[in-house]
């Protein structure tokens, strides 16, 4: 039988840190399914946003698994701090009061279903693709030591440009946003 | 008990992670098609980023040379999903105060 799981020698025992730590990654999996669940299920905006930080949360933890705390932490920093406010303040100012319209149309009747099984269908068809596939592991590979001194020798030499041309993209967003928020208020 | 032990093992498998990012695409393309008002596409549409930043990390962590490749993408990755929140939601702000609303059905001006 194909094993559920990658082999990696011995497996932990229930007891130990390791599997503790297999716990806590089954919760962090479940903050983020439900999370996902809840952001595109539900009809109220607010709700949808407070997923979105739930499901974000857990993925903080996710990539705290993958071995990169700073990646964590900025997750946790950008996205349930700042965008997810942001998405808040937006539906703050910008949802009308009577914001569920019934559904009269025959196409929102069949929207349903279909994008159900377009999700569904990605969501197999990528899946099994990582599944069946023969990952090759490259021969230097190294995983990260879970340091920022990697990322930041690598931001600042490899992809100096990438990093420059961020800010200057991050600076036009701000300009952007001031500009397309002030225009038309008298 | 040995399917307890290999369940608890998850996290030290490629294929978890690269679930968790297609399951996370799934769910963003549903909500965007689902989804009739502006915001709610926005906040599906991260979720398509997220399932990005997911499987660079997986592939980062588990196949890549460069340790901290992934990371690095990831962050740019983060950095374009705040400036598009931030111009988005201000964009459905001016929308909203021309149109007073953010439904999609109703923004239809340059429907032929």
């Amino acid at each position: 039988m194909q094993p559920l799981v990658c082999p990696s020698g011995t497996l932990p025992s229930l007891f130990s840190a390791e599997g503790f730590a297999g716990i806590i990654f089954l919760l962090t999996v479940f903050l983020v399914i439900s999370g996902a669940v809840i952001a595109v299920v539900s009809k109220r905006l607010v709700r949808a946003v407070a997923g979105l930080a739930v499901c974000f949360t857990g993925l903080a933890g996710v990539y705290y698994f993958l071995l990169s705390p700073f990646v964590a932490m900025m997750q946790m920093l950008i996205y349930v701090g700042a965008v997810s406010i942001l998405i808040a303040f937006g539906i703050m100012m910008a949802t009308p009061e009577d914001k569920i319209t019934p559904d009269n149309k025959y196409l929102s009747k069949l929207i349903g279903p279909l994008a159900g099984s377009v999700g569904a269908l990605f969501f197999a068809g990528f899946s099994l693709l990582a599944v069946k596939t023969d990952w090759q592991v490259f021969p230097e590979h190294a995983a990260a030591d879970g340091s920022i001194k990697a990322v930041g020798m690598t931001l600042l030499t490899t992809h100096s440009m990438v990093f420059e041309l961020i800010s200057i993209v991050l600076l036009l967003a701000i300009i952007g946003a001031l500009v397309l928020a002030r225009r038309g208020r008298n | 008990m040995q399917m307890v032990l290999e369940i608890l093992n998850l996290y030290n498998c490629m294929s978890t992670y690269l679930i968790i990012g297609a399951m996370l695409f799934g769910f963003g393309i549903y909500g965007l098609m689902v989804h009739r008002t502006v915001i709610g596409m926005l906040i599906c549409a991260e979720f398509v980023l997220a399932a990005a930043s997911v499987n660079f990390m997986a592939f980062s962590r588990f196949l890549a040379p460069e340790p901290a490749m992934g990371q690095i993408f990831t962050l740019f990755i983060m950095a374009i999903a705040a400036a598009e929140a931030a111009i988005a939601v201000s964009i459905v702000v001016a929308v909203y105060r021309n149109y007073k609303s953010i439904d999609v059905e109703d923004l239809g001006d340059l429907h032929g």
